[in-house]
């Protein structure tokens, strides 16, 4: 069983196409790892069932020599993507009981490529959050602990928290996530794996139930930078049914890991050199750069002067596209309706009920910047600073290929530990926002452990449709970094 | 025609502005591809998008921006280059999404002009905008005693929303301006302006001033779906307006309803309860950008409008301004008289249509596309006539026949033999035989009474049954008598 667990995507594919292991056997690991570490919560829903009948399709095809790209390999899903004939909740009390009855293009992606399906993985609830204890089934734990003596339950970050857990505890081969300030990185780096969000527009938004429609992003959880390479080449793609879908083909990322960036110009920005970094975050950073120069990168200091707007225009547009995504969530049609007296009385109940106080929060923020009055000032504003934000970008990548930054300014805190300050919570997204504005591709690649033995990542930031640069020095990065440690907990 | 009100401290103005809804004609709506038909069973043509279910995303309809850019090209406006979908966010049953998407600030179509003709002459109304939005669900409330049902057929199919100016000084005037605005829609084929079934719909903005005074606070008055309840609406909001004033109250900017069964209007919602709609650009949606040869194209495609087709019947064909007027209001009756006129005597064409043949169909109350009456079959009434073989009042007996059983006028005339008798022997024969039954009054003709010439035309005529030739029985019994 542990041999099993223990092959990467990447060696599963190849170990299944050899014929050393099958699908169904690869699967039940899976499945028994998952029931035995439930006590993470990373699923909130598990569909054994579903998942042999898949391995066994798998295993055909397999066995006459017609492999898919990822024939038989177990994923867990995001329980974002909305998945036919299961409940997809986003973690939500308000999607009670709702079963769509479409798949959404990412993940019928997955499955058109023979991928098996293990789950639906918890979340924060619609993606808000930055340490998964936002959802109404329960916080997600991390198989990680910290080696300060405590024994505190760790956050695996968010809003992916579930993708990220589940990966770095081998509950899943990989995992789709998605992202929309940090929301894959962040967890990668909490969770020692690599989080990839791809450019805005290269997957399909269509069937994943919107956060920030201007931001989301859907990417892979995995435990290499080559398995995140073959993740997205079958996430990715134009989809005619979503209209930001951008229509370009997805490449090989594969074909990118050639693990040469001599000459590749690394920028490194002064402005992610934040008040109040600690020093190991900053010491991680520095190694980073050495690493990418030793292996024959160039490495240009660059400035990216709105850096410091980002977090705040994020919370500003972010909220407002939220505000009117989610008021679909109204009872008259599908998931919790709670009745009232009158129309509106069953509106309030039903929302106020079904939506926690994150989602609540956010919906309120997002309302009052869009309201008359306040929409220049706030909106409007926003969207100007956003346009600056992305400026800043266009006019780096001038003079570099990619951009190398900490991912998260902190390694993972215990769960409980930031629910009171908001303010802090969100300060988790300060490095992963400006490229999220930008609509950049950005890796995480786990670099190194903190002072308590907890994961940090290194973020590096692409130009835009250019995750091929970002995968090919990202690979050389996880190559000189060789983090190989496991976390305590789990697998 | 800027009738002015009476009132008790003197004469008022009427100013009015209009927004008139006109359903897009498509076969899908305006961002899913569910179909649009009007009556099917409710809730038959929703899709994921319409009923707003998670992750689901629009994707705009190319034909719809094509039907709105042909529209703004026929009411000679600015087509933008650039236009932008925006979300008015509220709630409401009827409303899956949680807003309407529409075009707020930057509307795919601009400021333009439409022509109304009015008993006094021409006017020009100015147009302000155009702009593509979805349009709701349906709530309906008698289906059961404490629920309301909902029905989305009609939620996300494509509106185009155009806004007038306040030109309008009367109620005839926006009956004029609808019906013009509804005929070249017609025209394009760009909405079928079917109000009965809501295609067409009018809010209308109405306030009341001092002749050349500043203008007045306005009330919008909702959801109108006939022309008769416009013109009513108007003109009792008009009156309650300067009652208040009159009053010594003031007008209080309001969205009112218009109840046609009283014949009044009454608060909907004040501005302090106005919705605050966020409308914010959707990001589900770029903007929408059309090139020049995209423009060029669908103006390449225009049919001929109704403008340009009454100055046309007017300058070629002889008619007069108000046959021509009344011929092309309607794109069915333009075409159909084409077709009866396409080679023959345009005037006696347009007369036989708009008085013979109209006059029939609104005894029976039908319109013209039921008319029993082909156009192929008018033309060739007219060609009997224009040739003469049947005199005009032959004609009015083929008419009928054709009206009622739907035959073409030769094979009637055929069988009933009512060709005109225009041979001259024959007609001298009919004549001597008048003259020799009636000396008598030959007698007295030729001592001076000239009226007597009629009695033997109408003898003549009786006898031939009514298809000797006038003329020619003119001309011989002249000289009969004369001689």
């Amino acid at each position: 069983m542990t041999d099993l667990l223990s092959l990467d995507l990447a060696a599963a594919r190849d170990a299944l196409r050899d014929g050393k292991i099958s699908s169904l056997e690869l699967t039940d690991a899976y499945l028994g790892a998952m029931e035995a570490a439930s006590d993470l919560n990373c699923y909130i829903t598990t569909t054994p069932d579903k998942a042999r009948v898949m391995a066994a399709a798998a295993d055909q095809r397999l066995a006459q020599g017609d492999a898919l790209p990822l024939d038989g390999l177990p994923l867990g899903i995001k329980d974002l993507f909305c998945t036919e004939g299961i409940l997809t909740t986003a973690g939500s009390h308000i999607l009670d009981g709702f079963a769509p009855t479409y798949e959404s293009t990412v993940t019928s992606q997955l499955w058109r490529d023979g991928a098996v399906m293990l789950g639906k993985l918890n979340m924060d609830e619609f993606a808000m959050g930055s340490a998964n204890v936002n959802s109404y089934y329960g916080p997600v734990e991390s198989p990680w602990k910290s080696r300060d003596g405590g024994n505190a339950r760790l956050v695996p970050g968010g809003s992916s928290g579930g993708s990220a857990s589940a990966v770095s505890a081998r509950l899943a081969l990989a995992t789709t996530g998605t992202d929309t300030g940090g929301s894959i990185r962040q967890p990668g780096s909490f969770c020692g794996i690599v989080g990839m969000k791809p450019t805005y527009g290269r997957c399909s938004r269509w069937g994943i139930v919107a956060f920030s429609s201007s931001l989301d992003q859907a990417g892979p959880l995995t435990r290499t930078v080559r398995d995140a390479a073959i993740m997205l080449r079958s996430m990715a793609g134009h989809d005619p049914k979503d209209s930001t879908s951008a229509n370009l083909p997805a490449p090989d990322f594969e074909a990118a890991l050639t693990g040469d960036v001599r000459g590749m110009r690394i920028g490194v920005p002064k402005e992610y050199r934040i008040d109040g970094m600690p020093a190991e975050i900053e010491a991680l950073w520095a190694r980073g750069i050495e690493m990418m120069r030793d292996a024959g990168a160039e490495i240009v200091d660059i400035s990216l002067p709105h850096t410091k707007y980002a977090l705040p225009t994020y919370y500003i547009i972010a909220p407002a596209e939220a505000s009117s995504n989610l008021a679909r969530y109204d009872g008259v049609r599908y998931g919790l309706r709670v009745e009232g007296e009158t129309l509106d009385d069953m509106y309030a109940k039903t929302r106020g009920e079904g939506f926690g106080a994150e989602v609540k929060r956010r919906v309120l923020i997002g309302a009052y910047v869009l309201s008359a009055g306040y929409y220049d000032a706030y909106y409007l504003k926003a969207q100007r600073v956003r346009a600056l934000i992305k400026r800043d970008f266009d006019e780096a990548f001038g003079s570099v290929d990619a951009i190398l930054t900490p991912t998260a300014p902190s390694d993972a805190f215990a769960i409980g530990e930031n629910d009171d300050d908001p303010i802090k919570m969100y300060l988790n997204d300060v490095f992963t926002v400006p490229s999220s504005l930008a609509g950049l591709p950005a890796i995480s690649v786990p670099v190194g452990l903190s002072g308590r033995g907890l994961p940090l990542g290194l973020q590096l930031i692409g130009k835009l449709f250019d995750e091929a640069t970002v995968f090919r020095a990202a690979g050389v990065l996880e190559t000189a970094a060789g983090f190989s440690v496991r976390p305590a907990g789990g697998q | 025609m800027a009738a002015l009100i009476k009132g008790e401290t003197g004469d008022w103005e009427l100013v009015i502005g209009l927004e008139v809804h006109a359903q897009v004609v498509s076969e899908a709506k305006l961002f899913s591809s569910a179909a649009t038909a009007f009556g099917a069973a409710p809730n038959s043509q929703v899709s994921l998008v319409d009923a707003a279910m998670p992750g689901m995303l629009p994707v705009i309809n190319q034909e719809c921006v094509r039907q709105a850019v042909k529209t703004g090209l026929g009411i000679n406006a600015k087509i933008n280059r650039l236009s932008v979908f925006d979300r008015k966010n509220y709630f409401y049953p009827d409303l899956p999404q949680g807003y309407q998407i529409s075009q707020f600030l930057q509307p795919v179509v601009g400021e333009g002009v439409l022509t109304i003709v009015l008993p006094d002459g021409e006017k020009s109304i100015g147009i302000e905008r155009l702009h593509l939005e979805q349009d709701a669900g349906k709530s309906l409330h008698d289906q059961h005693p404490r629920k309301s049902y909902i029905d989305l057929n009609r939620s996300g199919v494509a509106l185009m929303e155009i806004v007038s100016r306040p030109d309008l000084r009367s109620a005839a005037e926006a009956a004029a301006y609808v019906r013009k605005l509804r005929s070249i829609l017609r025209y394009l084929g760009t909405c079928d302006g079917n109000m009965q079934e809501g295609s067409l719909r009018c809010d209308a903005n109405v306030s009341v001033r001092k002749p050349g005074a500043e203008l007045g606070t306005r009330c919008e008055i909702k959801n109108l779906n006939s022309i008769r309840f416009m013109q009513m609406a108007i003109n009792h909001e008009a009156r309650r307006q300067i009652e208040v004033i009159e009053g010594g109250g003031k007008i209080d900017q309001q969205t009112r309803l218009y109840d046609a069964n009283r014949d009044e209007t009454r608060s909907m919602r004040s501005k302090e309860d106005a919705h605050d709609y966020r409308y914010f650009p959707d990001p589900d949606l770029l903007p929408l950008i059309l090139t020049e040869d995209y423009i060029a194209d669908i103006a390449a495609e225009l049919p001929e409008l109704p403008d340009a087709k009454q100055a046309r019947f007017i300058a070629e064909y002889g008619l007069s301004e108000e046959d021509a007027s009344q011929l092309v209001e309607e794109r069915e009756t333009a075409a159909y008289y084409e077709t009866v006129a396409e080679g023959r005597d345009k005037k006696l064409a347009a007369n036989w249509l708009l008085s013979e043949l109209f006059g029939a169909l609104n005894k029976v109350g039908k319109g013209l596309a039921e008319s029993p009456v082909s156009a192929k079959f008018l033309g060739g009434l007219i060609a009997l006539i224009s040739d003469g073989t049947i005199s005009g009042r032959i004609a009015k007996d083929v008419f009928a026949e054709m009206f009622e059983h739907g035959r073409d006028a030769d094979s009637i005339v055929e069988a009933k033999g009512l060709r005109q008798v225009s041979d001259a022997g024959a007609i001298t024969d009919l004549i001597e035989a008048v003259i020799a039954a009636n000396q008598d009054k030959v007698v007295e003709f030729k001592s001076g009474k000239d009226k007597l010439f009629g009695f033997f035309v109408g003898q003549v005529m009786q006898q031939s049954q009514g298809k000797a030739n006038p003329q020619l029985v003119n001309q011989v019994l002249r000289e009969k008598l004369n001689a």
